[in-house]
């Protein structure tokens, strides 16, 4: 069902909810349509006119901070008119449903949602009961997806691996509850690397997370071994309360990526990070900030994915981008 | 009174394993004669029955028609018409209305909801505890006198086992079963899906096996100690089934039915984030599905139900974690069976004993079976007749199935509930 509906009748990318069901060509396509854009950050005027007129709407049912502004960004650069909707609990106490806040938005001709909220599915839902000219991106749903974290960081691991296909990458933290997580694996997978690992406690996995044609390690050292890609990702600090974890400061012992954990992988390895970084809980500050780490070249591409992903959902059929 | 006889059909009554082409004679609500015409009969209604199946009309152990308090989900009026269309004569209704069945008042206006909706025969289950608080029990012989048939406790929790322990207790005094659906409030996490492949890869709130294993384990234990009779409903799991067979071979007073769609759906069959199968216990995994339907073909699972439970539209509507958990399932209920047969699960006598006989000695109940002198509860189905499931041919108040749109094999021509005819296909 997710294939269908996130494409039209010409394979084309109508919405973006999740990697799973896309095929690499459109992966490939997306990196691609991102290549191009990449270069505008330097110039002086900042825009294309490709999205002039459409009015885009990101609806933030949850907070984010850099999400939500490099949405915005990039829908200015597509000059497209945006509205940022911080709507993380008045709606809710307010009685109106989801679709109700749907529904009136639509009624104000919006072309485009750009969607977070806490629920898996939410993003599903919202495009499988909006107008059919309206695109939907899902910019991360509770704990399912979060397709365009996963695409820039494949961006940020292209430009610097340059190839997919000889990669060894390990995520590093709470797979269990992040939707980063599982898009990366969707992406990684269907980009041809060879090897994901997830490292983590069981407490942070998924019972059956093999299925999700990943290998497992509760074991930092013996995980990292010749990885040319690490990916930490953010703890929260409620799993310490729901008896997930016993501290913060045993975490980083065990899962904490240190100076010297980071010689294990390879000496080339890069280190990724979704963000909000947490210093000195999941990652230190030498490492963060260090030669290895790509973490800020991540933020930066967040733009130019985006505006691939919203260009490429609202070009009309049958033109090229 | 009226006299009906209906003929040349296949006679299917696994009470009295019957299997052969006869005539049913009915006087006075009641089976008169399954053999030869009884002096005197003068049938004033006719049911030709030739190249269908009669049997007896089946019982359904769990079900909700959403009265009182929920009117606008489904009511007693829509959904009896629903379970008349579906050859199905008897009804138990779980506790978990508003107000709790947990007063004879209550039973009471059940009772007469019922009579309206000209469907008498609809058996309340009593909470267990006050409210289905899991805190205080409830008045269990009062309500078994106002014509509640068992306790139980919907799927509230009854988290303190001592509590548990002394409601078994008091309910054994009286002889009331228990009629339990296993599972752990605190492993079930308030999740939405199995934990599997589906709920990983979606990200959804899981429910592993265990939560519905520990608390079957524990209701099992419970059982032995204070000698109440337990029927475990609405399994899901491989070693429940398991764990069935091991307690009744060690003796225990057990017995256990499957909702009908756990035979036929499976996490695999999710549509994905459609929520006509988000329904509690989860769909589990085709390895769940084998055993469960090994355990109705060897009888350690002896009925299935429909677990009807219909919802208005907006309870669907949303993502899938928030939408309300349950089917539709009434109507898909002889088709589904037959389906089994077709599969080669069970034999067709089995697959009606699991809805008529099975049932009725669960509950102890003078039914479920073509004996004169009983009522004559009986179904009429064409086998072959092929319907689709749209608004068309829908009666239930609620839409939510996962079969919505699919044509399926199996149609009740006549339902007779106390010898009155209260369904006829067009």
């Amino acid at each position: 069902m997710s294939h269908n509906l996130q494409l039209n009748s010409e394979g084309k990318l109508k919405h973006f909810l999740s990697i799973e069901g896309l095929p690499k060509e459109l992966l490939t396509e997306i990196l691609d349509v991102a290549e191009s854009f990449v270069g505008m950050n330097d110039q002086q005027i900042k825009k294309v006119p490709l999205l002039r007129g459409k009015t885009i709407v990101n609806l933030f049912f949850e907070n984010s901070t850099r999400t939500r502004t490099t949405f915005e960004l990039a829908a200015k650069r597509l000059s497209a008119d945006v509205l940022s909707m911080s709507i993380a609990t008045s709606s809710t106490s307010k009685g109106e449903s989801l679709l109700d806040t749907i529904r009136n938005l639509e009624a104000m001709f919006v072309d485009m949602f750009v969607v977070r909220h806490a629920i898996s599915g939410a993003a599903h839902f919202i495009a499988q009961q909006t107008a059919p000219h309206i695109s939907v991106i899902n910019a991360g749903d509770g704990q399912h997806a979060h397709p365009t974290q996963a695409m820039l960081d494949m961006f940020t691991i292209r430009q610097v691996k340059k190839d997919f296909s000889q990669l060894k990458v390990a995520i590093i933290g709470d797979i269990l509850h992040s939707r980063v997580a599982r898009s990366q694996i969707q992406a990684l997978n269907t980009l041809g690397v060879p090897e994901v690992r997830v490292i983590a406690p069981k407490t942070l996995l998924p019972a059956h997370v093999e299925s999700l044609g990943v290998k497992v390690s509760h074991n930092l050292t013996a995980g990292l071994k010749d990885v040319d890609v690490v990916i930490m990702l953010r703890l929260q600090k409620e799993r310490m309360t729901s008896a997930l974890l016993p501290s913060e400061s045993e975490y980083f012992k065990c899962f904490g990526l240190t100076e010297e954990k980071l010689k294990i992988a390879k000496p080339d390895a890069i280190v990724m990070h979704p963000g909000p970084i947490n210093r000195g809980v999941e990652i230190e500050s030498r490492v963060a900030d260090g030669p290895q780490s790509v973490i800020l070249k991540q933020v930066s591409n967040g733009i130019a994915i985006r505006m691939a992903v919203m260009a490429m959902a609202m070009q009309k059929p049958g033109v090229l981008l | 009174m009226s006299q009906i006889v209906i003929q040349n059909g296949q006679l299917i009554d696994p009470a009295n394993q019957i299997n052969r082409l006869a005539n049913v004679y009915i006087a006075d609500g009641k089976v008169v004669s399954v053999t030869d015409e009884p002096v005197g009969f003068k049938a004033d209604t006719v049911i030709d029955a030739q190249n269908k199946i009669v049997c007896p009309g089946f019982i359904d152990l769990s079900t909700r028609l959403r009265e009182p308090g929920h009117s606008r989900k489904a009511t007693f009026l829509s959904e009896t018409v629903a379970a008349a269309k579906s050859g199905i004569t008897t009804l138990c209704l779980h506790p978990d209305t508003q107000p709790v069945i947990d007063t004879p008042a209550v039973a009471e206006l059940i009772k007469e909801l019922a009579k309206k909706a000209n469907y008498p025969q609809i058996y309340p289950i009593a909470a267990l505890t006050r409210a289905l608080e899991g805190t205080e029990l409830s008045s269990m012989l009062t309500l078994k006198q106002a014509g509640c048939v068992a306790v139980g406790h919907a799927n509230r929790p009854v988290k303190n086992l001592l509590i548990l322990r002394r409601a078994m207790e008091y309910a054994a005094s009286h002889d009331l079963l228990f009629m339990c659906r296993p599972n752990d409030y605190w492993l079930g996490n308030n999740g939405c899906a199995h934990e599997g492949a589906f709920s990983t890869r979606y990200g959804l709130p899981s429910i592993p096996e265990a939560a519905e294993t520990i608390a079957l384990d524990q209701s099992l234990e419970l059982a032995e100690l204070t000698g109440c009779r337990v029927h475990f409903g609405q399994l899901s799991c491989r070693r429940s089934v398991i764990k069935i067979h091991q307690a009744k071979k060690y003796g225990l007073q057990v017995s256990a039915d499957v909702a009908m769609h756990q035979l036929h759906l499976t996490e695999n069959d999710i549509v994905p984030f459609d929520s006509n199968y988000h329904v509690l216990p989860p769909l589990r995994t085709v390895a769940d599905q084998q055993y469960l339907r090994q355990g109705l073909a060897s009888g350690t699972i002896n009925s299935i139900c429909s677990d009807h439970q219909p919802h208005d539209l907006d309870a669907k509507l949303g993502a899938f974690p928030e939408t309300e958990p349950g089917i539709s399932a009434l109507e898909t209920i002889l088709p589904l069976m037959l389906q089994l047969v077709t599969e080669g699960v069970i034999a067709l006598d089995q697959g009606i004993a699991a809805l008529t006989a099975n049932p009725a000695r669960v509950l102890r109940i003078e039914s479920g079976a073509l004996t004169v002198g009983f009522n004559a509860d009986v179904c009429v189905f064409d086998p072959n007749a092929d319907w689709q499931v749209n608004a068309d041919n829908w009666k239930s108040r609620g839409i939510n199935t996962p079969f919505w749109g699919r044509t399926l094999k199996g149609q009740v021509t006549h339902t007779l509930q106390a010898g009155q005819l209260i369904y006829s296909l067009k």
